[in-house]
């Protein structure tokens, strides 16, 4: 038997919450899971800093890594035999689904935005690297690893392998609503996943749903809705984490300005000068995050300080709403008054909108932005989901756009000079504001 | 602080009206290829690069009233078009951005069609990859659009005269 096709003397499980069990057969993802890179996932959370809101957030992307395989295995199983499926793509579909986060980073979306780095792209270099994972690939067929770094970057040839691991209604997409609102407690997020498996079929280039399955859809679609207005975009959470990317700013504005740190900060030094390695890149998880974080608690520098400080111990920022076009002229005000006060405004005064963390919410395709979700109907016609469903219609064309000024309250109300202290809080707690 | 939302209405200002959703984003992408610091994360998808953080913040600017969408009914879709507002063009008057000029290169990105900026867009996507694995990959990922031998060594050369405009 070739290694591709080794199957385990006995099947494994992984027990997982979300979905049971996690079950391993193949010889290949078992020795995909048990690679160091694989493993650095157990170190990184899904959710970056959205413990600090909900409490139970703390799964890692290994768990939901593992999540993401045993869907597309279940989907696969259901697909033997059906027209378009081809059970020669079943291990590449599997090892893309398991390995599609590798390349994740602690507290990926802030070091990407200060870093200028690309968590994908370090996907593909530990998939196409020297590494353990693209050994155990490479021990497939000489190539598999290509393949798998290409149905993970969406450049596959076979796109209806892609659209399993990446499309509007996908396995990724799947997994991290149960799994998050699992882990955070809350009622949102839940959806009939086993009736979508059921109704999910394979075409030539993409995979559809039976019409008779929409409202199962419908409420995956509500879930996304749900989820990102109650978890994903909670402000508190984006109040960590606008602490966490001035944290970042800062410490790496310091490096360039030739800053003495007590004790140098050898796991950042790459990613300040902008020239990140694999091998460093693998180094930095979470724990040494943490670790610089308590250390710089007790740096020279005061903002440094105060900010780590604030992150490792949730004194964050309050905010209020905030309206670019109406506001501008507040915004520039207050810049000046912090100035007058002493407070540096590029560390305490920060807009945060939803663009800043970009959500997928469902897009109907218009103009072939994106492929939307199609149902088949029972003519064998296919039929964009939002042109069917008055609910997901509904959702399409809701705001979904929102702003907030973030500040920390307790700074302002230390302000000495009574006149400014006044003026600042007068423009954020009007009452035309609120 | 909204640095990415004054770029956006920059190019916007210069480029006084987009038609297409599509053309929107192959456009972006373009220019920042070609190292205009827009900051939108792209990645490829069915129908080549694209930003859903540009999608977003297109909307923002939209709901805010910078940017005035106009949806017009075709045949079987909808098309979009986009261009600043008073109040867009009121905000940029307070809030400088690092955009350089690229009057000119938006001028002849919106000369070419949705179809040909898919081709130049898929092309630059794949930048690192030599040439003829540029145009391998441009008919792997697309088969359906069919490109010619004739529309790639317009696009090679669309690009390389582009190139020369942003540096």
């Amino acid at each position: 038997m070739t290694y591709k096709n080794e199957q385990l003397h006995e099947e494994k499980v992984f027990k997982d919450p979300v979905h049971a069990y996690v079950h391993v057969r193949d010889r290949v993802i078992w020795d995909l899971i048990a690679t160091p890179e694989f493993q650095r996932l157990r170190r990184i959370k899904q959710l970056g800093t959205t413990n600090i809101t909900f409490h139970g957030a703390e799964h890692s992307r290994f768990n939901h890594s593992l999540g993401v395989y045993e869907i597309v295995r279940r989907i696969i199983y259901n697909f033997q035999g059906r027209p378009h499926w081809n059970n020669d793509q079943r291990l590449l579909c599997m090892c893309a689904a398991l390995l599609h986060d590798l390349g994740h980073g602690p507290f990926s979306h802030s070091f990407e935005k200060v870093f200028k780095l690309d968590h994908e792209y370090f996907t593909q270099q530990i998939i196409l690297g020297d590494t353990y994972v693209n050994k155990v690939l490479e021990r497939v067929s000489p190539g598999f690893a290509q393949e798998v770094a290409d149905v993970i970057a969406k450049t596959h040839s076979d796109k209806l392998v892609v659209s399993l691991i990446s499309s509007q209604i996908d396995a990724d997409r799947m997994d991290y609503l149960l799994r998050d609102a699992y882990y955070t407690g809350v009622s949102y997020g839940h959806f009939d996943m086993e009736r979508i498996l059921r109704v999910m079929r394979p075409i030539e280039d993409q995979v559809v749903i039976k019409s008779s399955g929409m409202h199962a859809v419908e409420d995956y679609i509500m879930s996304r809705y749900q989820m990102y207005w109650q978890v994903y975009f909670h402000p508190v959470t984006r109040s960590a984490e606008v602490i966490l990317t001035k944290i970042l700013h800062r410490a790496k504005q310091l490096y360039e300005s030739n800053y003495q740190f007590k004790l140098q900060p050898t796991h950042f030094l790459t990613f300040f000068s902008g020239d990140v390695s694999l091998e460093e890149y693998l180094k930095l998880d979470e724990s040494v995050v943490h670790y610089y974080f308590q250390l710089w608690q007790e740096e020279e520098d005061e903002i440094l300080r105060d900010l780590c400080e604030r992150f490792m111990n949730r004194r964050l920022f309050k905010y209020v709403e905030f309206n670019p076009n109406k506001q501008i002229g507040d915004l520039m005000r207050l810049i000046q008054l912090f100035k007058d006060a002493g407070i540096d405004s590029d560390y305490y005064l920060v807009v945060d909108s939803s663009s800043d963390l970009p959500y997928d919410f469902y897009r109907p395709g218009e103009e072939e932005e994106r492929l939307p979700i199609h149902l088949v109907m029972p003519n064998g016609t296919l039929k964009e989901l939002s042109r069917h469903s008055d609910i997901v219609e509904a959702i399409s064309g809701k705001k979904r756009t929102d702003h907030k000024l973030y500040f920390p309250k307790d700074m302002i109300y230390a302000i000495q000079d009574e006149e400014i202290k006044q003026d600042i809080i007068g423009i954020l707690f009007s009452k035309e504001r609120i | 602080m909204l640095d990415n939302h004054a770029k956006l209405m920059q190019f916007f200002s210069e480029a006084e009206e987009v038609t297409g959703r599509k053309k929107l984003q192959k456009m972006i992408y373009i220019l920042q290829s070609l190292g205009v610091p827009f900051e939108e994360k792209f990645q490829f998808h069915f129908y080549g690069p694209y930003s859903e953080e540009l999608s977003l913040r297109i909307e923002e600017l939209c709901n805010l009233g910078f940017i005035h969408e106009k949806k017009e009914v075709k045949s079987n879709y909808f098309q979009y078009h986009y261009s600043l507002t008073k109040d867009g063009t009121a905000f940029l008057q307070q809030f400088s951005t690092n955009l350089p000029d690229c009057t000119k290169m938006i001028t002849r990105l919106q000369e070419k069609s949705s179809r040909f900026l898919e081709l130049v867009s898929t092309m630059l996507y794949f930048r690192e990859l030599p040439k003829r694995e540029v145009e391998e990959k441009v008919h792997t990922v697309k088969p359906k659009q069919n490109y010619s031998e004739d529309e790639m060594a317009e696009a090679w050369q669309f690009i390389s005269e582009l190139s020369k405009q942003a540096h």
